[in-house]
């Protein structure tokens, strides 16, 4: 298209066509916030341990009701103030769906679907777990404070 | 002093094309209209009325399937329709050049609507409440799965079409930058091709098998992990078109120019770039996935929230020149300057400002950890209101104000009534995704019928009723956006030939040949797309598909 003038228009500064100053300003003052996030995320995460459930174990979600330890769904204490429960989501219920333990306990979850996907939180607490059949979702809380986590 | 406007007479679509793009936005409006009757529906349910009683009769009164309804018309028939007639017409104005095969485009454009009617039909008889994640194993009929599958491959087709376009163009202008809304129409079709093969690879090699009883069973996991692949970088298919007509049209509808050329391009490529690898960060709380390769993820995301607050730089700043052309003074002056009573320019600087909103709760989102706090709450619907409910759709209402007109040779009915529609939009999205960002935090859950549900404690009421005053405010404003746009096509009145309406493309402050040429090269690009995903994807890929088991029994609801 001959119309496209191949050169810069009448009056234009060429040097100044990219990278505006407050352009470059505005790159390093974004560049700067996103890894101030990045940095925090992963110090909370890998150093502090509040962390995301990550790969544990498969079953098959045929038969995972009639398998130790899911043919039993519930608590186990496995030492000094440490807790394991070991669950299983079905429309529409968890089992068990209430679990008691002392304050400042360590609690692990390990909970698996033996129909469709589910979604698993605890209020105020860091668990929260997508439940998918024929996978065996874990996540370890501490209950350092007494009350009510629904 | 020479300049494109001056030089270039505006190009025009053939009536034929002005007819093809219509028929998509036809499409487009009709699933919005139905889709958007059920949105309302599942606020006021969770508020404590439960209308769909009252629907029984006619066999849509299933809380899930009017939520299957409301996600696949709305979320992605709505969207894709009107993206994919969008870009037909940036395509061929752009380029100032009609489509290299017109035909193509047809039969691209009937495979979608093929696919839309057998999945409709699967929807409304029951037969695929699924949501519209269709997670396994959930199981829908397989004329559902097969609809989708044609509706994507319709789409390809379409973008197939832009290609051929394109590349008869270049052949023809070997030296000139690719026009902005052409380019970025181009790059936006290109990442969807590139993203929508996790999707169909588990469709095809997953779901639909499993439908149509070849196989016992799925990986519910698996095909999470295909679905995702697809998941994010569908949010920026939405996005782009949108982010298309910030750039590249809105300066020139509120009467300014392109802030920076070059910039615009490098967001467009670093969207290419980055959308897909990100996939992950919508399982940050999965099964079967290591720690190390869910932070790779965040990592990458935080990546691909840097071209979006270089979009939020460079719109504000077109815009605030804009203003300032006007006579806005002062800090924030330009804002007031700015053609408010023009509906265009009012829905996408609407759509702009709880975009911010969104963007904050994106990046809330993504950030790994804190993801534990709102997965599966009604944060996240609350989220993707404000992005794609608002960000897009609301940018698209205002693309029709120009468009309908456009394309029909008559004037926009009640343009008053039009601004008045986007701030309905603008005012009920406020207060409803609010309300939802609120619930989530409290802990309400999200796709549960809360109306029945025995646990929802007191401190949620306010929140809830917020929640269905602000649907309420939405109903109105989607019907007032479709009574505008119908009314408008079908009067009797015609522009005359002076007043016809123009497609609005905004000159940059800098010629595009300035621009560097790296930006307007697409191998280089391309390449390190499928470098990247190879890197991020490949390896877990790898890994799960040889650890698949497909064991799981279908579920149909």
């Amino acid at each position: 298209m001959s119309e496209l003038m191949p050169g810069p228009e009448e009056g234009m500064d060429a040097a100044t066509s990219h990278h505006d100053p407050y352009e470059r300003r505005w790159m390093g003052v974004s560049i700067g916030i996103l890894l101030t996030f990045a940095l925090s995320v992963a110090i909370t995460g890998f150093a502090l341990g509040f962390q995301v459930p990550g790969d544990h174990a498969r079953v098959d979600p045929r038969t995972v009701a009639d398998t130790p330890p899911w043919d039993r769904p519930g608590l186990v204490e496995v030492g000094d103030g440490e807790y394991e429960v070991y669950m299983l989501a079905r429309q529409y219920l968890y089992e068990p769906n209430q679990i008691t333990v002392p304050a400042g306990s360590t609690v692990t979850f390990y909970v698996t679907s033996v129909d469709v996907q589910h979604g698993f939180k605890l209020q105020d607490t860091n668990v929260n777990m997508q439940v998918v059949p024929g996978h065996v979702s874990k996540l370890t809380a501490d209950f350092d404070r007494p009350g009510e986590f629904p | 002093m020479l300049t494109r406007e001056t030089t270039q007479a505006p190009y025009e679509l053939t009536k034929a094309d002005k007819r093809f793009v219509g028929a998509h936005l036809v499409v487009a409006v009709l699933a919005l209209s139905i889709g958007s009757l059920f949105g309302p529906l599942q606020a006021f349910e969770w508020s404590g009325l439960d209308l769909y009683g009252l629907l029984e009769p006619i066999g849509l009164g299933d809380y899930y399937k009017g939520l299957t309804l409301h996600g696949v018309l709305n979320a992605l028939v709505w969207t894709t329709f009107f993206i994919t007639g969008f870009l037909t017409l940036t395509t061929i104005i752009g380029l100032r050049r009609d489509l290299k095969y017109p035909m193509l485009n047809r039969v691209g454009f009937y495979t979608m609507v093929v696919g839309l009617v057998m999945a409709g039909v699967a929807i409304l008889g029951g037969w695929a409440t699924v949501l519209y994640t269709f997670y396994p194993p959930l199981e829908a009929s397989w004329a559902f799965y097969l609809g989708l599958t044609l509706v994507v491959v319709g789409s390809w087709i379409e973008g197939y079409g832009f290609f051929f376009t394109y590349y008869e163009w270049r052949k023809e202008n070997p030296a000139v930058r690719t026009p902005f809304i052409a380019f970025a129409g181009l790059i936006t079709m290109a990442m969807w091709q590139i993203a929508t093969l996790g999707v169909a690879t588990e469709i095809l090699t997953m779901l639909l098998p499993k439908a149509i009883g070849l196989t016992n069973g799925t990986d519910p996991m698996l095909g999470r992990t295909f679905f995702w692949f697809t998941g994010h970088p569908l949010v920026y298919f939405w996005l782009l078109p949108a982010y298309l007509s910030w750039y590249g049209m809105l300066p020139k509808q509120a009467g300014g120019k392109l802030f920076s050329d070059s910039l615009a391009r490098l967001a467009f490529w670093l969207f290419l770039l980055l959308s897909v690898p990100v996939g992950f960060h919508h399982q940050f709380v999965d099964p079967g996935i290591p720690v190390g390769w869910k932070a790779i993820h965040a990592s990458l995301t935080y990546g691909v929230a840097f071209p979006s607050l270089l979009t939020l730089f460079t719109v504000v700043a077109s815009l605030e020149y804009a203003g300032r052309k006007r006579g806005g003074k002062g800090l924030f002056g330009w804002i007031r300057a700015l053609p408010w009573s023009n509906p265009g320019v009012s829905a996408q600087l609407l759509a702009g400002i709880l975009f911010m909103f969104g963007g904050i709760g994106g990046i809330t989102n993504a950030s790994y950890n804190i993801n534990l706090v709102v997965h599966n709450t009604a944060w996240i619907p609350g989220h993707f209101h404000l992005t794609v409910a608002t960000a897009v759709t609301l940018s698209f209402m205002g693309i029709s104000y120009w468009l309908v007109p456009y394309l029909t040779g008559k004037p926009l009915w009640k343009p008053k009534l039009a601004v008045l529609q986007t701030w309905t939009w603008f005012v009920g999205m406020l207060i409803f995704s609010n309300a939802m960002h609120v619930l989530g935090l409290l802990g309400a859950p999200r796709r549960t019928p809360l109306g029945e549900a025995p646990y929802v404690p007191d401190e949620w009421g306010g929140h809830l009723f917020r929640m269905s005053l602000g649907g309420a405010i939405l109903l109105i404003g989607v019907i007032l956006y479709v009574v505008i746009v119908v009314r408008t096509a079908l009067q009797k009145e015609r522009l005359p030939e002076e007043a016809r309406v123009e497609v609005p493309i905004a000159e940059s402050r800098f010629h595009p040949q300035l621009t560097p040429l790296w930006l307007d090269r697409w191998r280089p690009w391309i390449v390190g797309t499928i470098l990247l995903i190879l890197i991020a994807y490949g390896p877990q890929l790898v890994e799960q598909i040889a650890n698949a088991e497909y064991s799981s029994p279908g579920f149909s609801p």
